[in-house]
């Protein structure tokens, strides 16, 4: 009963959150003046100063239902599909990078986590790169995996640009991942690690029966990171490579459109938008799934 | 080792534990501390002894040697006369600490069963043997709640019954009535006695509590702080019963007076005699 009345008022929250974003963004292209606030600009010069409130006429804050009118009109002109299906098209096929990544930096991001914790050497020499790693900036990185990827298909093996897409979305996978799995691994008791040097069991039964069970808890949110940034990390790799058909490339292509047809672009950003909470819900229903090891939750 | 002891079902005639001068030093910040030195116990097969002292006194640290989860810096220790480390290997110990320790994500039957998957045993006989542990701490109504839906005390219990999964010929226990209510504490000391007997293991237990040392033992063992060693070692000689009525009795009365001396190390002034 309890847990029922809680799931219904975290769904009344979550819409109250989005009508008050809906809200506020009527609400100040309403009040807001229409070409922004802008100080310290030279007369007749134009681009300067500072704009410190944003311009509110329709070309740069279109109207909610503009944007959801924009949506059932034709993408492109002519007979070209409504922009809803267009959407949604591009936004499968990104889902499908996103996965591919997703389960390359879940991949990788584990093995990486149980080295760590199986020898400290390895956590020293390591982690520090791995948080590095998520420094180097992802539209300079992107065009160096392509390149190498088009360095080996040109050279007989094949490799398709989407995967290029998929590598990149990996490397922002796989760090949430490594980070949850070397926390969870050492997060069981002294007295559960006691008890199974007791059974005298080594090191791959402590792994499966104590170690695993015990990262639960820390991996399913590391996981939802890794979905939500995959998710991420797939659409700027289509942008930064110019891959075509994703939601990604679309994005900047009705953006380059934006000053005669506004609300537009909001489509495939709304789009994106949903890619993120499906990959990110997928692993919600994993976490239903492995609810039982999610016991100690609560007490510990 | 008195004769009553070799009845008591053991086969094997190495004691259950024998320490000659052992010592264990921890090094710690600005050097070593010395946890215990020079204890000499032998523990017959079948026996039940208690360790008691003040905390810092290095009974859970003997405990720990004797399961091979420390190693002992100095002097001898034997479990059955192989080493600390064959006899966990060979799991001729089973083992339950103050905290329950059960795995939150496995059911009273899953938790009595881990050290029988640990050591592949079949799927049937495995079944049959939880069951029977199970019924043995009266918990077979409840084989398949987690353990967040017990009471702490019939978490215990499943320690117990998992520490007993393998027929040990030695039952290793660190306080584990300690964060139990008096209620359930005397009910599970009584199990205790009744399975200790019926199985004949050997059981070497650590407590704080008087009463609860003198009542289950065969041989109570005080120890004594900085550094940890072994100052007394009194015998109940209650026999092979533990009777409810034991506890009400002037002998028992005089044993828990005898080894509350010993801790204090003189003679104590009981109220009824000023």
């Amino acid at each position: 009963m309890r847990s029922r009345s809680r799931r219904t008022s975290t769904v009344v929250w979550g819409v109250i959150g989005v009508l008050a974003v809906a809200g506020l963004w009527e609400l100040y292209k309403f009040l807001g003046p229409a070409e922004g606030v802008v100080v310290g600009a030279t007369e007749g010069q134009t681009g300067s100063g500072v704009m410190i409130l944003p311009r509110t006429h329709d070309r740069a804050m279109p109207h909610l239902w503009d944007m959801f009118a924009r949506l059932f009109q034709s993408t492109s002109g002519g007979d070209s599909p409504i922009l809803l299906v267009s959407v949604v098209q591009a936004a499968l096929l990104t889902l499908g990078f996103a996965a591919v990544g997703w389960l390359i930096g879940v991949a990788v991001g584990a093995v990486l986590g149980l080295l760590m914790q199986r020898w400290r050497l390895v956590e020293w020499g390591v982690l520090p790169w791995v948080v590095v790693s998520q420094t180097v900036p992802l539209i300079a990185f992107a065009p160096v995996v392509n390149a190498i990827g088009n360095q080996i298909d040109r050279s007989g093996t094949p490799w398709p640009q989407w995967f290029s897409v998929a590598l990149i979305a990996s490397y922002l996978a796989f760090f949430p991942v490594a980070v949850g799995a070397l926390r969870g691994l050492g997060a069981p008791d002294r007295i559960h690690l006691d008890l199974m040097r007791s059974y005298a069991a080594g090191y791959w039964p402590t792994l499966l029966r104590l170690r695993l069970p015990a990262a639960v808890p820390y991996l399913l949110p590391a996981l939802r990171l890794a979905a939500a940034n995959a998710v991420v990390g797939a659409v700027v790799a289509e942008v930064s490579i110019g891959m075509r058909g994703g939601i990604g490339r679309m994005l900047i292509q009705l953006a380059g459109q934006g000053s005669s047809d506004p609300a537009a672009p909001w489509g495939p950003t709304f789009g994106s938008i949903a890619l993120g909470l499906v990959a990110a819900g997928s692993v919600a229903i994993l976490g239903l799934v492995l609810s039982n090891y999610r016991r100690g939750e609560a007490t510990a | 080792m008195t004769p009553t002891d070799e009845t008591r079902g053991a086969t094997a005639p190495a004691p259950a534990v024998r320490a000659r001068g052992v010592g264990k030093t921890f090094a710690a910040t600005g050097g070593e501390v010395l946890a215990l030195t020079g204890v000499d116990l032998e523990v017959a097969a079948g026996e039940f002894v208690s360790l008691i002292g003040p905390s810092g006194c290095g009974k859970s640290t003997l405990l720990r040697l004797v399961a091979d989860l420390d190693q002992a810096s100095a002097g001898e220790l034997e479990v059955f006369g192989k080493t600390p480390q064959k006899a966990r290997v060979d799991q001729d110990y089973g083992i339950a600490f103050q905290q329950a320790g059960l795995l939150p994500w496995r059911t009273v039957a899953g938790n009595i069963s881990l050290p029988l998957e640990l050591h592949r045993m079949g799927r049937a006989e495995r079944d049959e043997r939880v069951a029977q542990l199970a019924g043995l701490v009266g918990l077979s109504e409840f084989v398949d709640r987690y353990p967040d839906q017990l009471s702490g005390g019939m978490q215990q219990r499943v320690a117990i019954a998992r520490a007993l999964a393998e027929n040990p010929r030695l039952l290793l226990m660190d306080e584990p009535f300690g964060a139990l209510d008096e209620m359930t504490r005397e009910y599970l000391q009584s199990e205790l006695a009744r399975i200790a007997s019926e199985t004949g293991a050997a059981v070497v237990f650590v407590t704080h509590s008087i009463p609860e040392a003198v009542y289950l033992s065969d041989r109570v063992v005080v120890m004594s702080p900085r550094p940890g060693r072994i100052t007394d070692v009194i015998e109940t000689g209650f026999g092979e019963e533990r009777p409810e009525g034991l506890r009400e009795s002037e002998a028992y009365f005089a044993k828990v007076t005898a080894v509350r001396e010993a801790l204090h190390g003189s003679p104590v002034e009981r109220a009824n005699e000023r």
